[in-house]
């Protein structure tokens, strides 16, 4: 087990509005921890619409998705926040000290005073492609990632998918392979030109096997994959097939958090409108993944619940200590904070 | 007023007035059609208001452009008839517009 990494505040959650909580929180001298699932900040701003443009920023006539997140990571740059990407909080805990351990699918712990779910419309996740009984194959013999490529060694895999993740895997996996085949519904590719270029030289020469179709069923017993079919318009033809990498996108889940004792409101969590506190003391949730009467899912909506969040987070932090409410137009010491003064 | 015509995978008929320059998306979402998410609001970036084209309508509703057809990619059960309904621009030309929901999104 790592070692216990202690902080004021974990926020689960790197997208806008768990970015805003890091300013509004630096501001009472909280120090925050970042969780997210995605290798970057920005969330579904990142994810879903890097390029649109956000017309209902306050002060931002029109502002892209990646626009707004680097703007955001900017203003949080002076307090120092700390991110951990790639990994999805599994398990939140109150210790009988009354700090919280929130732990990693990596296995890392961090101790907090306070926990803000910042995690939107849930944790992104590979998407599972239709094929009847897939799911006894997963974590086996069906992978959405490669973690370990020897996993891959020796093996006939098939590959599903016309995007980056799917050429640029077939590309690297092939030389260790036994036989590498890549399957795509079109002839068209989302990929980088030059990876399906380089992709068609493999398939030229014999060392890569494409396939116009779909997967429509799979083979074995146990976990353990030994055929596919593959589905074309006019024919089905069946491979020997021992790993599966299908690669279909991300969707949202709520994920591990439905098991953390919150009281839940049709999979979103209940808050109190004062505070953004959950049922469980200590745990906040804000964004679009709380619920409040009234409540609209917008970007401005979870800066103005950061902003109140904080002042109750300063008190469960700081217990004893006045919270005095400053403005950073005018407060030397929130200045210096800011380091622009 | 267009009409349009969602069946659910149930085969639930729910007939919607849309308006004109909207898209089939927003009329989906507006009579809450059970089975479209559009998790990214219109954005042709999630592929979750994925429907079937009723083969009638397929001509007047049109082709995907490249980058629907990237995003459709990442839909379930892809057919020939497969289009994002966030794609689609409600005109007088779609009136009676039967399109079907899959099974899932995701």
């Amino acid at each position: 087990m790592s070692e216990i990494v202690k902080t004021d505040v974990v926020i689960i959650g790197a997208g806008p509005v768990g970015l805003f909580a890091v300013f509004e929180l630096g501001l009472y001298d909280l120090k925050c921890h970042l969780i997210d699932i995605l290798d970057r900040p920005g969330g579904q701003c990142a994810e879903l619409y890097p390029e649109k443009p956000i017309y209902d920023i306050p002060a931002w006539p029109e502002i892209s998705g990646q626009g707004l997140t680097d703007r955001l990571m900017e203003q949080i740059k002076p307090f120092a926040p700390q991110f951990h990407f790639n990994r999805m909080v599994t398990r939140l805990e109150r210790q009988a000290y009354g700090q919280f351990h929130v732990e990693t699918d990596e296995g890392e712990i961090f101790e907090a005073k306070v926990v803000v779910i910042a995690a939107g419309g849930g944790s992104f996740q590979p998407k599972r492609p239709p094929v009847p009984g897939i799911e006894a194959f997963e974590g086996k013999s069906v992978f959405y990632s490669v973690r370990r490529m020897e996993e891959f060694r020796d093996q006939d895999v098939l590959i599903v998918g016309g995007g980056d993740s799917a050429l640029d895997w077939a590309l690297n996996l092939q030389p260790i392979t036994r036989s590498l085949t890549v399957v795509h519904r079109r002839a068209e590719f989302r990929a980088a030109p030059d990876s399906v270029k380089k992709m068609f030289e493999l398939v030229e020469s014999g060392s890569v096997r494409f396939e116009l179709g779909q997967v429509s069923g799979l083979k074995g017993e146990d976990g353990v994959l030994t055929g596919a079919t593959i589905k074309s318009a006019d024919s089905e033809i069946e491979l020997p097939v021992t790993r599966l990498l299908p690669f279909f996108g991300l969707t949202m889940k709520l994920g591990p958090i439905a098991d953390w004792g919150l009281n839940l409101h049709e999979n979103l969590i209940p808050v109190s409108v004062e505070t953004f506190e959950t049922s469980q003391p200590g745990i906040f949730a804000i964004g679009d993944i709380n619920w409040y009467p009234g409540k609209l899912k917008l970007i401005l909506s979870g800066f103005h619940e950061a902003a109140l969040m904080t002042q109750a987070a300063k008190r469960i932090v700081s217990p004893g200590e006045r919270v005095v409410f400053q403005y950073t137009t005018s407060s030397t010491s929130l200045q210096k904070k800011l380091g622009v003064n | 007023m267009t009409k349009i015509t969602f069946v659910t995978f149930d085969g639930v008929r729910i007939d919607t007035d849309a308006e004109n320059g909207s898209t089939v998306m927003e009329s989906a979402i507006r009579n809450a059609v059970p089975g479209i998410d559009a998790e990214c609001g219109g954005a042709c970036a999630c592929a979750t208001c994925h429907v079937y084209i009723a083969d009638a309508w397929k001509d007047a509703a049109g082709e995907p452009e490249a980058m629907e057809e990237d995003m459709l990619d990442f839909a379930y059960d892809v057919r020939p008839s497969s289009r994002l309904s966030c794609q689609i621009r409600v005109s007088n030309e779609l009136d009676g517009l039967v399109v079907h929901v899959p099974e899932r999104q995701a």
